[in-house]
């Protein structure tokens, strides 16, 4: 047995574990980026008062390293204006004033594959990027030149509040075990673990039962420690295999899943309807109705936070995603992303002041790949490149369990990422 | 901007754990609480004011340092108060006030802020400050009051008896680590001569175990510590064909519980990996039964720990982590 990483026990806030996923009322606006994952920004493929479907692809691109964008809505193209994403770079957005009507397009049918090379071409088609929050193109995971033996699906769902991953194993269980015998059978993939954090005990159960045809498939439970969903973890905890710094999982046999991703794979296997909406789980203390509600991608937050009864006089940080790791809202206009798995809306979330750190050695404690932040931080001031390699600080994930753990309050990982990318400039010269 | 006020824009993570710099001062002064109270028990009221003295002392040298430095006051991280009630249970209860007030300048002023204050001082403070004592005020801080010599005197009497207001001959003794008369259980209970907080290990170990107990403390140290200084004594007592409690009078006797517990646990001046702590408490354990028992000094415990305090940067730099899949650096340092 190998010894368990390290991380940190959180409070799981778990409210909406039992509440079925609902539709949306149809927003008035959609504004859909033409950015919403890893790579190259699609070129809008619509023009200003154009009317579009639902399921119609409205930008693409011919870079390898993209996900083409559909449209959720049916109704008329309003604008192309520019966005500011979270990473503070711009690319278009395309803005749709619905008609209600939710048209669907013609092109939405079932894509027939009979070779891995159509299988590639159809996911690429439709749209799929990591929906836990990387946005990393599936096709692309899905073509390593290294051989892979086993598929790990990752159902950890580690962030407080989300349980959009656990409604949907338990809702449409089928749908991921359809999705893995896809992917397995294409891909010509050997194995497949699904990788659960032990407070899912109902998917766990349920995953278990409905694999139980099929050996090829494993169901693993994970402790309920964070960050169980690191891809660096989660390969680690599930197989055993360490993903050595500077590889990709596929370097390791392994190719890490989302398993709302793959239970996409499945439907959009048999109806053909692009990657246009997802489920979003939305919670935190100014939410009066947690709940998981079905989005389509460019819906304001707004209009998502107003149906789950948010008390917007309170509200003081809104994330998308969870709280360990989410990326703060700037606007309540802001859309749904593809890899928006949840909305969190805190009343109270002001950085604590930091003070002296005392050598404590939490944070070193807390990391689960046992990096030393303290040393780091110093090496970072000292702007020591080589002792920062030394300490390998690139390998940190931005997990955040040492800021967590800090007692001095520092931003302990924010340092790391400056440290990282202090290493990563000195490498580029 | 719409209906909202302006939100928050910060790095992740958006939460933090409830556990900060001044929860863990408080809880290490609240695992010194029993020390204290025996000690008061043991050695009266003057001892409860020389604690209240020392906290006093180190509290507003911190802050004029501070002040003069153009720092942010910070005394309420409770970091001063921890060091002035370490020193003063370090002291004998008869220590005249002015000098028990030099070593808390001493370990405020020198030791922590001149290095520039919490977290970056590389010695003990508080141990420091008691070695600083020990040198300058040799015989004052090795004066030991009977248990309970303040029976009888009255309040007065009681609080201002200090080691050259009065005429102490008919109430010091040696401590047990010199006379090696005490019994096991008088040395368990604290009922022996000494400093006011290092005399009873039952106190020192409720305090020792309610900071590992509340993860405030790392168990690695102590008991490298305590360890080691009993497995030495152990195979000295066979050498020397001495009797076996020599080992548990070792452990009980002088400031090793204190110092096991309470100061080689001093998070900013020992190792920070789990590794460099049983270094640390193994090094320590050596020090201690070396001086101890080869040295011309009765008790090793302040200065082990303080020397394995300026041995911290070098084994912390020999214990580095090995990160989960870090690859070799091409050149490895020596």
């Amino acid at each position: 047995m190998i010894k368990k990483l390290s991380g940190v026990k959180l409070a799981h806030h778990k409210n909406t574990e039992h509440s079925a996923s609902q539709p949306l009322p149809l927003p008035k606006l959609v504004r859909i980026p033409m950015s919403m994952h890893i790579g190259a920004p699609c070129s809008p493929l619509v023009k200003v008062r154009e009317t579009v479907c639902v399921g119609q692809k409205i930008g693409d691109t011919d870079a390898f390293m993209a996900a083409p964008i559909h449209s959720g809505v049916s109704g008329t193209v309003k604008a192309i204006s520019d966005f500011r994403m979270s990473n503070g770079r711009t690319c278009k957005c395309v803005e749709i004033e619905t008609d209600g009507l939710q048209t669907v397009s013609d092109s939405v049918q079932p894509p027939s594959i009979s070779s891995k090379a159509e299988f590639l071409q159809a996911i690429r088609e439709s749209g799929l990027v990591g929906m836990g929050g990387a946005s990393f193109p599936t096709h692309v995971k899905l073509a390593p030149k290294q051989t892979v033996d086993t598929l790990c699906i990752n159902a950890a769902e580690c962030e407080p509040y989300i349980t959009s991953d656990n409604r949907q194993m338990v809702e449409a269980p089928e749908e991921v075990i359809d999705g893995i015998q896809q992917v397995l059978h294409w891909l010509d993939i050997p194995h497949c673990i699904i990788g659960i954090e032990s407070n899912k005990p109902d998917a766990i159960r349920i995953l278990t039962e409905k694999a139980a045809d099929d050996n090829r498939i494993q169901v693993v439970s994970l402790p309920s420690t964070y960050p169980q969903g690191a891809e660096k973890v989660l390969i680690y905890h599930t197989l055993g295999r360490v993903v050595q710094e500077g590889q990709l999982p596929a370097d390791q046999g392994v190719i890490v899943m989302n398993v709302s991703s793959i239970a996409f794979v499945s439907r959009y296997l048999k109806t053909g309807l692009p990657m246009v909406q997802r489920m979003v789980t939305v919670d935190g203390d100014c939410i009066d109705n947690p709940c998981n509600v079905i989005v389509p991608m460019g819906t304001p937050v707004e209009d998502v936070l107003t149906f789950a009864q948010c008390d917007f006089e309170r509200v003081n940080k809104l994330l998308y995603g969870g709280p360990m790791m989410g990326m703060p809202i700037a606007d309540v206009q802001d859309p749904i992303l593809k890899a928006n798995n949840a909305i969190v809306a805190f009343a109270n979330a002001a950085t604590p002041k930091a003070s002296a750190c005392i050598h404590c050695g939490r944070c070193i404690q807390a990391c689960p790949l046992r990096l030393m932040p303290p040393q780091i931080a110093k090496a970072y001031q000292k702007k020591d490149v080589e002792a920062l390699q030394t300490l390998h600080v690139t390998l940190c994930m931005n997990c955040g369990c040492c800021t967590y753990a800090c007692p001095a309050k520092r931003p302990v990982a924010e340092t790391n990422q400056f440290a990282k990318a202090m290493v990563m400039a000195a490498a580029k010269k | 901007m719409s209906v909202l006020q302006i939100l928050t824009v910060s790095p992740s993570p958006h939460v933090r754990s409830g556990m900060t710099t001044q929860k863990i001062m408080g809880l290490v002064l609240l695992a010194l609480l029993p020390a204290a109270i025996s000690g008061v028990i043991v050695f009266g009221l003057r001892a409860l004011l020389l604690m209240l003295f020392c906290v006093a002392v180190c509290l507003a040298t911190e802050a004029v340092c501070q002040k003069l430095m153009k720092k942010p006051i910070t005394i309420t991280d409770g970091s001063a108060a921890l060091t002035g009630l370490l020193l003063a249970l370090n002291l004998p209860a008869t220590l005249p006030f002015w000098q028990a007030a030099i070593g808390c300048i001493f370990a405020i002023a020198v030791v922590k802020q001149l290095f520039g204050g919490l977290g970056c001082n590389f010695a003990n403070p508080a141990i420091t400050g008691r070695v600083f004592l020990l040198l300058s005020f040799a015989g004052d801080m090795t004066t030991w009051v009977k248990p309970f010599y303040y029976q009888g005197l009255s309040l007065g009497n009681m609080l201002s008896s200090s080691a050259g207001s009065m005429n102490l001959d008919a109430v010091t003794s040696a401590t047990p680590l010199v006379s090696g008369d005490a019994s096991l259980t008088a040395l368990f209970l604290g009922n022996v001569g000494g400093c006011i907080g290092e005399t009873s290990a039952l106190a020192l170990l409720l305090g020792g175990l309610f900071l590992i107990f509340t993860r405030v403390i790392s168990p690695s140290t102590p008991v490298a510590y305590l360890g080691s200084l009993g497995i030495l004594m152990f195979f000295y007592t066979l050498a020397t064909g001495g009797d076996w409690t020599a080992v548990p009078y070792a452990l009980l006797s002088g400031g090793v519980m204190i110092g096991a517990f309470f100061m080689a646990t001093d998070y900013v001046t020992t190792p920070i990996t789990t590794k460099g702590k049983w270094i640390f408490g193994i090094g320590c354990g050596i020090l201690t039964f070396v001086i101890r028992e080869f040295a011309s000094m009765p008790e090793g415990c302040s200065f082990s720990i303080l020397l394995m305090n300026l041995l911290t940067p070098y084994i912390d730099k020999l214990t580095m982590t090995k990160p989960l899949g870090a690859k070799k650096a091409k050149k490895e340092e020596a």
